[in-house]
């Protein structure tokens, strides 16, 4: 079992050594070197964690908290550490607040499904932000139709931050939840979290935190954000897809229904009916997903040993840089802060005369992989008049260089779309 | 190097100069007076629309008018479209929508619908690019579907 007492930072942060680490960094994509600038989107995987993926099938595989034997006992003991160390990376008070799901939509939805349904009524409002990705909107959307509830929204100023001055109107005394992204996925913004949830517990409402874009970037203290709920995928920080994290207060999860119903969730059952389990079981119906779940600890491990706070700057020092650089092109604008220490490691940017998807096959030529289209925010990607942006995004693996061709990219590609053409 | 522009690889497959050529100059942009079929196709996913114009005089297309915004590959589909219909019956058009629809696929075309496609076959350069297949058949798709009902009535 990997050792569970790694200091944050315990290893330089070597950005060739880092890049060793990623077996697809070595990947020719049409000839060219890959250059990934779509972690946003998911991250690549370090061996670490695909070779805890294998070490478990090869060593451990058996099913969890059913088994005297040996290779149960490891599996249940290799899934609880994950969640140990998950807990621990968030700094949530004890490991039976983090529930494993499948990723951060489903987090969203036992939320909106359980606490909600229970606690939402006609009248009631529910308070997000005008810069959700559609998973924390659809939901309430939906819950909000069916309790006759209102859905309110936060809007987000000409710079892309959110604009908390009619904060204390918008959350008012029916408000419910405030449902709020940490970081945008489009924006790159962050968003003030602790004043949101100061606010939503003055009216008694809970804060429910979008940590997808946040988790795998800076450092997340549950506590210090003084959260609720906050949800997050493993696929964007390193781990496998299929896997995400609902952390809730504990006090919170403990009354809450049950999300879903079988094997695992309950701790009685007769032929008439069943007693729920203790936390996190009653949230994980069946058979769970160990092998993600101990890789997504190796993940956790990797990010660990980094130290969050080195993460966080390195992506700033490249933000910071990328800013500069495709500002300097004229034919691009950027959506969102312009000051590059306001976001995050996203940029959304529209070229005045070359349309995303076309950018986006120019640079994929040039073995360059960015996002192209509404990145899941359709309602605030629509609100800069525009339907579709191009975005690069950046992690612990990328580089300045790689920056440089992102922007030689383009350039490369206004030259293409602007020669003659010779039939 | 096929593209002749340095790491640009196979972008001329999908480029073609017919293609960049509808792209700069759309054909058919004006407005159609009183049109009998009026209708908007978008891709959302891409961010594609467009809103096409038809009059329809003794069963043949007698104007077009499209605009709208996207790649410039749905834009030169779009414009190749335009050029296409006018003065075609819909039987003709439909014909054509048919056919593009199969050479987008990869699937065989009649020499006889080679000769009916004529620039258009330019668009067939999109098999390469699978994701881009949609951008080049949304206007055709709709226009395809928005004449089938006009018939219908
Ligand atoms: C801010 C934000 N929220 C939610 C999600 C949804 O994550 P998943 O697709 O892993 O459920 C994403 C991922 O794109 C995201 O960026």
């Amino acid at each position: 079992m990997s050792d569970s007492t790694l200091t944050a930072g315990s290893r330089v942060f070597d950005i060739d050594a880092i890049r060793a680490d990623f077996p697809i960094l070595q990947r020719k994509i049409n000839d060219q070197t890959l250059v990934y600038l779509d972690t946003a989107a998911t991250s690549q995987k370090p061996k670490q964690v695909i070779e805890a993926l294998t070490n478990y099938y090869e060593q451990t595989n058996a099913n969890v908290h059913r088994g005297v034997h040996t290779l149960s006992i490891e599996a249940t003991d290799g899934y609880e550490l994950a969640r140990t160390k998950v807990a621990k990376f968030i700094n949530a008070v004890r490991p039976e607040e983090v529930i494993w799901t499948r990723n951060t939509s489903e987090s969203l939805n036992l939320v909106a499904a359980t606490w909600a349904e229970a606690n939402v009524g006609e009248g009631d409002n529910i308070v997000i932000t005008a810069m959700e990705h559609h998973s924390n909107i659809v939901p309430w959307q939906h819950l909000a139709e069916k309790k006759n509830a209102e859905l309110r929204y936060l809007a987000a100023d000409e710079d892309g931050l959110l604009d908390i001055s009619e904060l204390d109107s918008i959350v008012d005394s029916r408000t419910k939840i405030v449902a709020a992204t940490h970081m945008s996925n489009v924006l790159g913004s962050i968003n003030p979290i602790a004043e949101l949830a100061n606010r939503a517990h003055a009216v008694g409402a809970v804060i429910l935190v979008d940590a997808a874009q946040s988790v795998p970037h800076m450092p997340v203290d549950v506590q210090a954000l003084d959260a609720d709920f906050l949800c997050f995928s493993a696929h964007k920080m390193l781990g496998p897809t299929g896997i995400g994290v609902l952390w809730g207060r504990y006090e919170l999860l403990e009354v809450m229904p049950p999300y879903m119903f079988g094997g695992d969730m309950i701790l009685e059952v007769t032929y008439e009916n069943a007693t729920w389990n203790d936390l996190p079981y009653k949230f994980e119906a069946g058979t769970p997903n160990i092998a993600d779940a101990i890789a997504t600890g190796a993940a956790v491990d990797y990010l660990t040993e980094l130290g969050m706070d080195n993460v966080w700057q390195h992506e700033q020092e490249l933000t910071a840089y990328a800013m500069e650089q495709i500002l300097s092109l004229d034919s691009v604008k950027v959506l969102g802060p312009q000051d590059s220490a306001l976001r995050g490691g996203v940029i959304s940017f529209i070229h005045g005369t070359i349309h995303p998807h076309d950018l986006g096959t120019a640079l994929d030529q040039q073995g360059i992989a960015i996002r192209t289209g509404h990145h899941c925010a359709m309602p605030l990607v629509r609100s800069f008049d525009v339907v579709a942006a191009a975005r690069a995004s950046f992690y612990i693996y990328n580089t300045k260089s790689e920056i440089d061709a992102l922007v030689n990219g383009i350039s490369e590609t206004e030259r293409y779309f602007s020669r003659c053409p010779v039939a | 190097m096929p593209g002749g522009m340095s790491g640009l690889g196979d972008m001329d497959e999908l480029y073609e100069a017919i293609i960049l050529d509808h792209y700069r100059s759309p054909r058919n942009t004006a407005a159609v007076d009183e049109p009998d079929i009026d209708l908007e196709v978008n891709n959302p996913f891409c961010g594609d629309e467009f809103h096409i114009q038809l009059k329809i005089e003794n069963d043949a297309v007698s104007a077009i008018g499209i605009t709208g915004r996207g790649c410039a590959i749905s834009q030169a589909s779009a414009s190749l479209l335009a050029e296409l219909v006018e003065g075609k019956s819909s039987t003709e058009v439909q014909a054509a929508v048919d056919a593009v629809r199969r050479l987008l696929k990869g699937e065989e075309i009649t020499d006889e619908e080679t000769d009916i496609l004529g620039d258009i076959e330019a668009l067939g350069g999109v098999r390469k690019f699978p994701v881009r297949i949609k951008c080049a058949l949304l206007s055709w798709v709709g226009l395809g579907d928005a004449l089938k009902e006009h018939l219908d009535g």
